[in-house]
């Protein structure tokens, strides 16, 4: 469906560098990467918002590189909402249909179900000023959809929200994408996000592509360290890899498999690994004693970093775990792994 | 609760920059008496100069608010090579002396340039005539509209535009619908302090128009001619007028925002 070739964009604040992507038709696609790797100027040059430099962009078989974004059916939700405040939610809804001719009925159709999906039957003559946050973005997406565009991005439409409403708006997002035909391209940080909209994901990087792929493949498999460490791979080393176990600072590790030479790096996420107070007895084939050197509460789970020798282990476990095995700083601990659990790039 | 003493220099400043505004203007217009108002005001020539002063300067604000509006949204919304040099460009008229700027005007408009011999070629005169004032008005009076209008445009997010973009709406459907109607009060703000700098300006003025007379060269020949006393009933017209005329403006956009 969308499909960008070569793209390479010069900004004075951002560059993209070569970004390839493929979007399939009706897809929910996420982009994830840290604050100014060029998510929204990606979003933007594709909604022609932005001059490119070289490349090009598809929407299906047409070619939209040259075309002004009001010729190109793609709608773009900001996380700001930009919603046009001298106008009442209505007139937000039904700004696009001054420059679209579509049958009556129809829209009368599509706006009721719009409103009623999104819930905001009651707001309609109001002033943005007068609503909330949740009742904003929800506007904004009704706004956006209502044009019916081939594609609709979403440039982190969740992350100026409160968490109750957070929810909300994402529950009404994955069912108005499962509803339509559109095409969602959406930019966030929250894995929560990632994880229960997305099918397929890709990870950005100063300007650049990471990584493409299916979202279980991102989080299990990252091909760089850089990506590893962005979707939460707290455990990375540097290794030398012989046959089929790595060497870290003098720690052996099995991997249970013959690896390509060429790696560099190896990473265990931290829930799969556990911490015990007696050696574990099981198929994992890799279990070390060692020291815990720090406790973290990080809300729900604490994060036990346990040093093996000079190597500094990340695991996290329950606070009812933590408080059972009376885990405290220095006391001796043992953490075990499964050889299947390390990711080698 | 006992207050600091730098909270008292900072109210006496006030007061006496309040007392340094205000005391001569309240003296100058309290000194006329009520008869020499009247037959000031029943004098034609002086009708006359006070309704020119104000056309030629609304006139002014007019042409500054077509050719400025295009201009400031560009200022406003885009980054190119050069343009602190605009900007500085744009502010030159604000910082050069008055009577400078009417010498800088009648050396383009006079028959040694090209440009004036192109106007004489038209028939448009500019020195002494009504073409002459607007033009030197619009001179001092352009940056004011040009820096109003572009701090509004500024003020609206370039996001409302792209998404309205996005909707389906051109470049100008875009400035109709969501720009314009969110900066025209800046717009009107902008107009306001053009033509409030215009109806002040005399040493531009005096130098490409002594006559038709503005209400500021009349008030100064009076002033040289007659003394003090005969020039104050002009002044006192011209600001009453001026002032009633920006209340009647301002109070016209302050309704409008309660509105939306």
């Amino acid at each position: 469906m969308i499909t960008i070739r070569g793209l390479n964009i010069d900004l004075r604040d951002f560059h993209l560098r070569d970004v390839n992507l493929d979007v399939a038709e009706n897809e929910f696609f996420i982009l994830m990467g840290p604050t100014g790797a060029g998510k929204t100027v990606l979003l933007e040059a594709i909604a022609g918002l932005i001059p490119l430099m070289s490349g090009k962009i598809f929407i299906g078989e047409r070619e939209i590189t040259g075309l002004p974004p009001e010729k190109r059916g793609i709608s773009i939700v900001y996380q700001d909402y930009a919603l046009f405040p001298h106008l009442t939610v209505l007139e937000n809804i039904t700004y696009g249909l001054h420059f679209h001719r579509t049958d009556k009925t129809h829209i009368k159709k599509r706006l009721d179900r719009l409103l009623e999906v999104l819930n905001l039957f009651d707001l309609k003559q109001r002033f943005p000023v007068n609503l909330s946050g949740g009742e904003k973005q929800r506007v904004a997406l009704a706004r956006a959809l209502m044009v019916e565009p081939k594609v609709l991005l979403l440039d982190e439409p969740l992350s100026a929200l409160d968490p109750n409403f957070r929810e909300e708006v994402r529950n009404a997002l994955k069912g108005l994408h499962q509803s339509s035909t559109t095409t969602f391209l959406m930019v966030t940080h929250d894995f929560v996000e990632v994880l229960s909209l997305a099918g397929r994901a890709a990870v950005m990087n100063k300007g650049r592509i990471e990584q493409t792929g299916h979202v279980k493949e991102i989080f299990e498999k990252p091909v760089s360290p850089f990506v590893a460490d962005f979707v939460g791979m707290k455990n990375l080393f540097e290794a030398s890899f012989h046959e089929t176990y790595a060497v870290v600072s003098g720690l052996k590790i099995e991997i249970g498999r013959i690896v390509d030479p060429s790696s560099r790096y190896l990473a265990v996420r931290p829930e799969d690994i556990i911490i015990s107070r007696e050696k574990f007895s099981s198929s994992m084939r890799n279990s070390y004693s060692g020291i815990i050197t720090q406790i973290n509460n990080q809300g729900f789970y604490y994060e036990i970093a346990v040093i093996v020798k000079n190597v500094s282990f990340k695991g996290l476990i329950t606070k009812g775990a933590l408080i059972e095995l009376g885990l405290e700083e220095g006391i001796p601990v043992y953490v075990s792994f499964k050889a299947s659990a390390v990711h080698v790039f | 609760m006992k207050r600091e003493p730098f909270f008292w220099i900072t109210v006496s400043c006030g007061i006496v920059i309040m007392a340094f505004i205000l005391l001569p203007l309240i003296q100058m217009m309290s000194a006329p008496s009520a008869g020499m108002l009247k037959e000031t005001i029943q004098d034609k020539d002086v009708v006359r100069s006070i309704w020119l002063s104000i056309y030629t300067a609304g006139l002014a604000a007019l042409i500054s608010f077509v050719l400025g509006t295009p201009l400031a949204y560009l200022l406003a919304r885009s980054a190119f090579k050069g343009k602190r040099l605009v900007e500085s460009i744009i502010d030159l008229p604000i910082a050069i002396p008055h009577p400078v700027v009417g010498i800088a005007i009648l050396s383009v408009a006079g028959k040694n340039h090209w440009i004036g011999q192109i106007l004489s070629e038209l028939g448009i005169r500019i020195m002494g005539s009504v073409t002459g004032i607007v033009t030197v008005l619009t001179f001092v009076g352009i940056p004011f509209y040009l820096n109003a209008a572009k701090a509004g445009f500024e003020g609206i997010s370039p996001r409302l535009e792209k998404v309205s973009r996005s909707l389906g709406a051109s470049m100008s459907s875009t400035f109709f619908r969501i720009t314009f109607p969110l900066a025209w009060r800046s717009m009107l703000i902008g107009i306001i302090m053009c033509c409030a700098r215009a109806i002040s300006e005399f040493g531009a003025v005096v130098i490409v128009a002594y006559h038709p007379m503005i209400a500021p060269v009349m008030i100064y020949e009076r002033f040289e001619a007659y003394g003090l006393k005969y020039s104050q009933p002009v002044a006192v017209w011209l600001v009453s007028i001026s002032l009633l005329l920006f209340l009647i403006l301002r109070i016209l956009t302050l309704e409008n925002r309660k509105e939306t």
